[in-house]
């Protein structure tokens, strides 16, 4: 009723092809962003801000990052740990080389290391597929999980061998560092989300997006259409990785504050970003947020929403509760909807526009 | 039918042999495709015609005789350079991208054409999108040829197979092809559905001079549509020439319809 595009004409194709073409999405976007970014800041609490936003923001970065990947090109990956790792560890050397760089600028530089050592190690992409191309990927995962932890250079040789956040400032703001308060955090977090979001479904809906799909569909008559497979398959990696790489050091610098890497970026990482990308919705960037929301948010809504509407568990107990919630959940949204959330949100969409007559 | 165009060799297939192993898909078989023209390649289940299409686009490799395109002979092409010297194809069993729109799965025969860089897809607006809606332009005139403006916006696994055989011929067609490789562009279609199949290949055999090499099983539409067939059994040429001397001749009649021993 309040949903629909009737009335809505589009009279130039630049309007047929834009990301939002329905009116009421534009607005609702627009509404997201402005709780996003004035109405949680005003509200939330630290406990809020630092126990769900920031990390719903982190991992949904990553799991763009992998579903461009999985998601559009196809490929399987299971290094998206180890190439979140590679962005930390690359801010943290790019903040202790240039200490007067901006700290913004540091995080998006460093995924564009990640980028090289993902496309590096996307080459056996060419040859091989599907489950053979996952233990390729994983052997990444391990060789620079063993790099964290056995070249000191690395964490600046530090005796506890963990990153260790500098205090940084933006415009004589305190970013990054114990003393930086978390809205912004949240803030630049935020920011930086928002932008590498845009630009993510800029790339998707033009030519690269393209053929990245084409690749994953039909690879034989992607070749014939004169698309070459090497270089398009690397600059999957390549852009995956980036995200995976600034998610990696926005996760380091604007929510742990530092930390030993081994425990943030080994396997199971991976195996969280895969999740979050397979129910959020392969090949949806909206898929990517629901995924996120979901494996992120709801341990920490279980583990905290229940004693407060006045079930009590606690310690021990509550982890492992959780744990068996999520992941009966898993298996309940796969059956209901093998295509993840983001389907579901579509059919939602999709009946919302012709409720409540749906003849 | 049209008339065939004493016009210049595009293709030239010169003693072409193909072996997998000890099996021989092909053996000495040499044909050309003239400018302009339709030209069939028929012959019974497993004659080697598949093959011999995907020798031309750089699937496989013959490991003797030489095909010459555009006056050029190829050493080993790889399919993208194929696609590149503007030969496009259409499968046996439908190829598209199953994920996506008629609309992308037909922009995506556009790539070839399209030239902004990546750094300019990062913000979409400005030239990268001039160009997208240029090519725009151009696919919405190939939707328009081929009638399927109601599925523009349908993922084309949804589509019925007639249709799916159509937007795959689209998908070709937006190349802009030298030359257009048809594997059964007709197979598992209703008369209806074949008799616009039918008309489409003329067409853009007329309106956009298109030359033409199209493998079919149904003889009618083989007949009518070719201005030359060419006859493949067993990884051999058997016939070459017009459809009525081929119908005419003896070897082709005893290869479809047996031989009494």
């Amino acid at each position: 009723m309040f949903y629909r595009e009737a009335g809505q004409y589009k009279t130039t194709y630049a309007a047929d092809m834009a990301v939002f073409p329905i009116r009421q999405d534009r607005i609702g976007i627009a509404l997201i962003l402005l709780i996003a970014f004035v109405g949680i800041p005003l509200t939330a609490n630290e406990f809020v801000i630092n126990s769900i936003m920031v990390p719903f923001l982190v991992f949904a970065l990553a799991a763009i990052g992998l579903n461009i990947l999985t998601g559009y090109t196809g490929l399987i990956s299971l290094g998206t740990g180890a190439f979140m790792g590679v962005g930390a560890y690359a801010c943290y050397k790019l903040t202790t080389i240039f200490p007067d760089l901006n700290i913004i600028v540091c995080i998006l530089l460093s995924g564009f290391f990640a980028a090289a050592i993902g496309a590096l190690f996307g080459l056996p992409s060419l040859r091989i597929k599907g489950f053979y191309l996952a233990v390729a990927t994983l052997a990444a995962q391990f060789f620079l999980q063993w790099c964290f932890v056995r070249v000191p250079w690395l964490y600046n040789y530090n005796a506890s061998g963990a990153i260790e956040v500098p205090q940084r400032e933006v415009l004589g703001v305190i970013v990054t560092g114990a003393r930086a308060a978390p809205e912004v955090k949240y803030l630049v977090l935020l920011s930086i989300v928002v932008l590498l979001t845009w630009i993510a479904s800029n790339i998707i809906h033009g030519r690269f997006g393209r053929m990245w799909m084409a690749v994953r569909d039909m690879d034989i008559a992607a070749e014939l259409m004169g698309i070459r497979m090497l270089p398009t398959k690397l600059l999957a990696f390549a852009v995956s990785s980036y995200y995976c790489g600034v998610a990696g050091a926005c996760m380091m610098f604007l929510w742990y504050g530092g930390g030993e890497a081994s425990d943030a970026f080994n396997i199971n990482q991976s195996f969280n970003v895969l999740f979050m990308v397979i129910i959020g919705g392969l090949g949806s960037l909206v898929g990517s947020f629901f995924g996120a929301a979901f494996i992120s948010g709801l341990p920490t809504l279980l583990k905290f929403g229940l004693p407060a509407i006045g079930i009590p568990i606690g310690g021990a107990f509550a982890e492992h509760l959780t744990h068996i919630f999520v992941g009966g959940l898993i298996i309940f949204f796969l059956i209901v909807e093998p295509h993840g959330l983001a389907r579901l949100w579509q059919i939602a969409k999709q009946k919302l526009r012709t409720w409540p007559f749906p003849y | 039918m049209s008339t065939a165009l004493p016009g210049e060799t595009l293709l030239a297939v010169e003693n072409v042999s193909l072996r997998f192993g000890g099996v021989r898909a092909i053996s000495d078989v040499s044909f050309d495709v003239v400018k302009g023209e339709i030209r069939a390649i028929i012959g019974p289940n497993g004659a080697g015609k598949t093959s011999m299409l995907n020798c031309i686009n750089g699937f496989y490799h013959p490991q003797e005789g030489a095909i010459t395109f555009k006056g050029v002979k190829r050493p080993k092409v790889k399919p993208h350079e194929a696609a590149v010297g503007g030969i496009a194809r259409t499968f046996q069993n439908v190829a598209l991208f199953k994920g996506m729109t008629t609309l992308d799965n037909i922009m995506v025969g556009r790539t070839l054409k399209m030239h902004r860089s990546f750094f300019w897809h990062l913000f979409r607006n400005g030239p990268a999108m001039t160009e997208e809606i240029e090519h725009r332009r151009k696919v919405e005139q190939i939707i328009d040829f081929l009638e399927i403006e109601h599925i523009r916006k349908t993922p084309v696994g949804k589509l019925p197979y007639g249709l799916q055989k159509r937007v795959e011929l689209g998908r070709a067609l937006a190349m802009e092809p030298d030359l257009l490789l048809l594997d059964e562009p007709m197979a598992g279609m209703n008369l209806e559905e074949k008799e616009d199949m039918c008309r489409f290949i003329l067409d853009v055999n007329n309106t956009y001079g298109t030359t033409i090499a199209l493998i079919e099983h149904d003889m009618g539409v083989v007949m009518d549509l070719s201005d030359r067939v060419v006859v493949l059994e067993y990884g051999r040429k058997i016939a070459d020439g017009t459809p009525d001397a081929v119908k005419k001749d003896q070897t082709v009649i005893d290869a479809y319809l047996g031989v009494a021993h």
